[in-house]
């Protein structure tokens, strides 16, 4: 039988010279195709004896079998030889720089992130967030909380003006926020937690004075808030705020027409480096006004003072944004220099949350 | 309100330090804004007498002296000075000194081979003024080997208060320490008094010249006349209290007023009488009439103004400021002194009109103490006579002085209520008592207290909880927790400002910048951008361009473009969430969400770059822009009308209108139009948007947030394409409303995804492609359906636009 071993012989030598696939697949006709070697010679078993077809037919099934398999070893071989060869033409320098990603590239305003920042921390002990509008009458701005007519209180406020109506009333731009607090008293009942962030406008331009700034007032109305109550939620919010374990805090005695009793607070940091840190060191930075919301605000929005009670904040959202982020120049954040919007801003989706972490 | 410790101390006995007062200044609401302390800081420096001077040996500049310190012995000293000379009384700081101008401190040591023990100083070196031309050149007569600090009067240390507008009492010495003495640091000392009796009845009188019934802007007016003074320098003690403070003294007559002022908050006025024209009296101003002042300016007056005046005109701007003319000098022998009590608001507005910063004001305007007048004039009258000699008259008066008895009926649970202290009624009283209030308690619990005159800004029992607790130190009230409320996760926030939020945050993840720009505008461009109504105009502007308040977002975002183009900084892509101004009422007020992009700042990336450059920024980008802000807000955009009824800032062809229908209009885009850039000084391209927050619609409420079961069709849907061909003029919008409304079974979406112009569809026509989505529901669809729905659609489109399919 060595024809037949001759044809396996140069069967398996044809079928590792075939250099691609196109050349196996020839092979591969020539061998088992219908006019194929060795499909003649399988065709051949009809006209044989049954001893021959027996042992001859075994030996041929078997170089049948001995060649499908030749073939479909080196098809994977080839295969992988021509993928490799593919993949290797296809390389491409992965080093070329992309565009940016638009949600990371773009920026929020670090008076929006601290906003934002405020509004967990208060919405955490219970206080809901306020408005009111820019363009304020002298009554909700000034008469209503307690700022008598003429009273040096109201120069200090350094107010801008609108012209005057023909019934000689003429509106303003707010001061401070805390008109928002009698709007707010005057339209809900107590119990009251709210804190109004907004816009402020005063007569006033150097380096930490802008014409225009933002302030947040903080206003609570129970029955049974205290001086005590005031100072814990204050301490709270300095700590969380300045995300520090512990912060010391110095309440001293001052005068706002619409407290009584009156405090201004300073908090316990180093001012020695570039940076001010909180916690520790010998300065004191005076940060917000306070105090016990003045009877006469109380009576000016319909509530008793013998029996209602509570205490109002207010300090300077562009002020604390500049403490605890490092701003110099409170102009700056007017003026829309891209360069500093980029330094200073924050990334789009760096929502601030108490689970999260403020500015984590 | 500066005052020095030794002055403090003729009010308070004390034994407290400089450190311990200054601390307790600012524990009870006195809050100390500096102290100048030169005399600790001087301590070291000696007047010294130089004996000799000569040239050094190995130096041309130098000098070596021979200087007596008060020591046994002359030192040597090397100078540079170029007035070091013999014979001269100058300071010597001995080896060992800090140096406070030099920041260094002082070793003994060889100078080009010449020892030598120490230095002369210049003024520089001392922190005293700039001059570092040479050392310090001393009277003749200074006493060698004793502290320059104590020679030069800088060692009463300078204490600088900022006083809050309600304490008039602390305007005075005397307050600071009353107050002091109740905080613990010792005993108010007695007032003595100082009285002396009048022998003559005044030659010039007084007199109130008001309208019936408006004695408010002076009900009282006390005069005293002092005949034969002989005025000249103060003595030195006041003196040098008047220039630690930051007072010229002037002569005898002026600075005893000064004095009085700032030692018992009681500022008076002294006439040269000589020069006064019949009486005194006190009135409004008229109209015309001006006073030259005493700080050499000459003031315009009005009926709004009180002034004091005589038979001539007006003498002094009451409470605020004297005049030149009749002021005194040293050639005056007859002085007229006035002590009066003006109204704190009038005072206020007149200083506030004339820009007027005085002493007199300063101290009127919170309220000068009114029982005091009578008492302030007997002191004063004894300073004049005291420091001046002459003969005083019997007083004048005018008026009576306003009430000041005020009773305030205080529970003392309200400490506690208010504060949360809990103290014992005798410490209430005591402090109260201290600080000059008269206390009685008529039944347990209760106190009845009487205010006394300097505490106008007392009024109610809150006052009384504030003076008690200041006192008693804010340190000692413990923090106590909010009361939680009980609930969890309230939402805190309104539907507005959660969309203000979202807003902000979707646009910043489209690559733009969050500016946040003024409210105000220029008037030009609050006008150009559809404001400018003059209700909306300041009428004290800080500036020309911050004067009217801004319409809309645009003119700010431009003007901020501009900026950074002018810095070089191109592809600029702002935006800006804030309130903008429709009108003065507080619902005027709308919130806007709007933003700008120049060159190529597009959503996804600006500039060239290797993938292929981003080209110049179209309407697209800002259409884009509005809807995703729209989107986010939950507003189905699919829904919206688009039409073409943008603002005047937008180019016409190139900008629409996105609306629920025409009276609800919730965006614009487009580009800018050409003027508008013009007019803002920015180059093109500049596309922009705005979405008006306001006018987005609440959803309805639903009773459960359930977003309902998903039904997934089991047929697979499929796509066809069309091509129409359609006049130039035919909007897309119209073409996909027609193609998505002719089976609304079988259609779920049509999407553009071809223009084409050209010659193959003929001049003034386009072809416009769509992909037609088709979800068959019940059984897959057969090729005749399919024909039936394509029909159906070329006939919907041909009948909205007159299109024809594209062969």
């Amino acid at each position: 039988m060595s024809d037949i071993d001759d044809l396996e012989h140069s069967l398996r030598a044809a079928i590792d010279a075939a250099a691609d696939e196109a050349a196996l697949e020839a092979v591969r006709v020539g061998a088992l195709g219908k006019k194929g070697s060795v499909s003649e010679l399988l065709k051949t078993l009809g006209a044989m004896s049954p001893d021959d077809r027996k042992t001859r037919g075994a030996a041929i099934n078997a170089l049948k079998d001995g060649v499908g398999e030749a073939l479909a070893a080196r098809r994977v071989v080839l295969k992988e030889a021509a993928l490799s060869a593919r993949l290797a033409v296809e390389t491409v320098d992965v080093t070329l720089p992309l565009w940016p990603s638009p949600a990371n590239d773009g920026r929020i305003h670090p008076i929006s992130q601290v906003t934002d920042e405020l509004t967990a921390i208060f919405a955490d002990m219970g206080f809901a967030v306020a408005e009111g509008p820019d363009v304020e009458s002298d009554f909700y701005n000034f008469t209503a909380l307690n700022f008598p007519e003429g009273h040096p209180a109201r120069e200090m406020h350094d107010t801008f003006f609108f012209s005057p109506k023909e019934d000689g009333a003429r509106h303003l731009l707010r001061t401070h926020t805390s008109p928002v607090q009698v709007r707010t008293m005057l339209s809900q009942k107590p119990p009251i937690r709210i804190i109004a962030p907004g816009r402020t406008y005063r007569c006033d331009s150097d380096q930490t004075h802008t014409p225009m700034f933002h302030q947040v007032e903080g206003l609570v109305i129970d029955e049974t808030s205290t001086i005590g109550t005031l100072k814990w939620v204050l301490e709270e919010f300095c700590k969380a705020f300045f995300e520090v374990p512990d912060v010391e805090m110095r309440f001293r005695p001052s005068f706002f027409p619409f407290t009584e009793p009156s405090m201004e607070v300073d908090i316990r940091c180093d001012r020695s480096g570039s940076e001010v840190k909180f916690g520790e060191g010998n300065d004191w930075l005076e940060i917000l006004g306070c105090g016990m919301v003045h009877p006469n605000v109380l009576r000016a929005c319909g509530l008793d003072p013998d029996r209602y009670q509570g205490f109002a904040f207010g300090m300077g959202i562009d002020r604390i944004a500049m403490l605890k982020y490092g701003m110099n120049d409170l102009r700056a954040f007017f003026d829309a220099d891209v360069r500093w919007l980029k330094h200073y801003g924050f990334r789009p989706l760096d929502l601030p949350t108490l689970f999260g972490g403020l500015s984590a | 309100m500066k005052f020095t410790l030794s002055w403090l101390k003729d009010h308070l006995d004390t034994e407290a330090t400089l450190d311990q007062i200054v601390e307790t200044l600012t524990r009870i609401g006195l809050e100390v804004e500096g102290v100048e302390d030169k005399g600790a800081a001087l301590k070291p420096f000696v007047v010294a007498h130089v004996v000799s001077a000569v040239q050094h040996p190995n130096a041309d500049r130098l000098r070596v002296c021979m200087v007596d310190v008060g020591g046994p012995a002359p030192l040597q000293v090397v100078c540079g000075a170029p007035n070091a000379r013999a014979g001269l009384k100058t300071v010597f700081a001995a080896a060992g000194t800090y140096i406070p101008g030099k920041d260094f401190t002082l070793g003994v040591g060889q100078i080009r081979g010449v020892e030598s023990f120490g230095m002369m100083c210049s003024a520089a070196e001392l922190e005293l003024s700039e001059d570092h031309a040479g050392i310090m050149e001393l009277a003749a007569d200074a006493p060698v080997g004793v502290s320059y600090a104590d020679f030069a009067d800088l060692s009463d240390p300078v204490i600088d208060v900022s006083l809050t507008p309600n304490r008039a009492d602390c305007t005075g010495v005397r307050g600071v320490a009353r107050d002091l003495a109740a905080a613990g640091l010792g005993r108010l000392k007695p007032l003595e008094p100082r009285k002396i009796a009048g022998t003559y009845a005044s030659p010039i009188s007084v007199d109130l010249r008001f309208p019936e019934g408006e004695l408010v802007a002076c009900p009282v007016f006390h005069g005293r006349y002092v005949r034969g003074v002989k005025n000249g320098p103060s003595p030195e003690w006041m003196q040098r209290r008047l220039k630690a403070i930051g007072l010229r003294p002037i002569s005898a007559l002026v600075d005893m007023t000064n004095y009085v002022s700032i030692d018992l908050g009681r500022p008076l006025h002294v006439f040269d009488a000589a020069k006064v024209k019949g009486g005194i009296h006190a009135r409004y101003g008229v109209e015309g009439e001006s006073l030259l002042a005493l700080d050499g300016k000459t003031y315009a007056i009005d009926e709004r103004m009180c002034v004091i005046a005589d038979d001539a005109g007006p003498l002094g701007l009451g409470g605020v400021m004297g005049g030149e003319e009749t002021g005194c000098s040293d050639e005056t022998t007859d002085v007229f002194i006035e002590c009066a009590w003006f109204d704190p608001a009038r005072t206020a507005e007149t200083g506030r009109r004339t820009g007027i910063v005085s002493d007199a004001r300063y101290r009127f305007e919170r309220g000068v103490d009114p029982a005091f007048v009578p008492v302030g004039l007997d002191v004063a009258t004894q300073w004049v006579v005291d420091l001046c000699g002459g003969e005083a008259s019997t007083p004048v008066v005018a008026g009576t002085v306003p009430e000041t008895d005020r009773i305030i009926e205080f529970p003392l649970a309200e400490v506690k209520r208010l504060t949360g202290l809990s103290l014992h009624r005798a410490e209430i009283r005591e402090i109260l008592e201290k600080l000059g209030f008269f206390v009685v308690s008529p039944e347990d619990g209760l106190f009845r207290v009487a205010v006394p005159s300097w505490r106008a800004d007392v009024t109610q029992k809150a006052d009384l909880v504030e003076e008690v607790m200041r006192i008693h130190g804010l340190d000692n009230v413990v923090s106590t927790p909010l009361e939680a409320t009980g609930t969890v996760g309230q939402k805190v926030l309104t539907p507005l400002q959660i969309r203000r939020s979202k807003a902000r945050r979707i646009l910043a993840t489209r690559s733009m910048l969050e500016a946040v720009t003024w409210s105000f505008v220029s008037k030009a461009d609050a006008t150009r951008f559809g404001g400018g109504a003059p209700e909306l105009a300041l009428a004290n502007p800080i500036a020309a361009d911050l004067s009217d308040m801004r319409p809309n977002l645009m003119p700010g975002l431009m003007a901020a473009v501009g900026r950074n183009l002018k810095r070089g900084l191109s592809d600029v892509a702002l935006f800006e969430v804030g309130q903008v101004f429709k009108g003065d009422r507080p619902e005027d007020q709308k919130l806007e969400a709007a933003g700008v992009r120049h060159g190529t700042a597009s959503s996804t990336g600006s500039g060239r770059h290797w993938i292929g450059a981003a080209g110049p920024v179209s309407w697209t980008v800002a259409k884009g822009d509005a809807l995703a802000v729209l989107e986010a807000l939950g507003v189905d955009v699919a829904k919206l009308q688009i039409a073409r009824t943008a603002p005047a800032w937008y180019h016409p062809g190139r900008s629409g209108t996105l609306q629920m229908g025409p009276q609800n209009v919730l965006a614009h885009f487009g580009e800018i139009h050409p003027s508008t850039l013009e007019a803002m000084d920015v180059v093109a391209p500049l596309v922009g948007f705005q979405v008006y927050l306001d006018a987005i619609p609440e959803p309805k409420a639903k009773p459960t947030k359930s977003k309902g079961a998903l039904v997934l069709p089991e047929l697979m849907p499929l796509t066809r394409d069309f091509a129409f061909v359609v006049e130039e003029k035919v909007e897309a919008e119209k073409i996909l409303k027609a193609v998505k409304g002719a089976d609304k079974a079988l259609v779920t979406d049509a999407k553009v995804f071809d223009v084409f112009r050209g010659a193959a569809v003929g001049e003034g026509r386009k072809s416009v492609a769509v992909e037609v989505s088709l979800q068959p529901r019940e059984a897959t669809l057969t090729d005749k359906d399919l024909e039936a729905v394509a029909a159906k659609i070329v006939a919907a489109v041909t009948k909205a636009t007159g299109a024809t399919l594209r062969g």
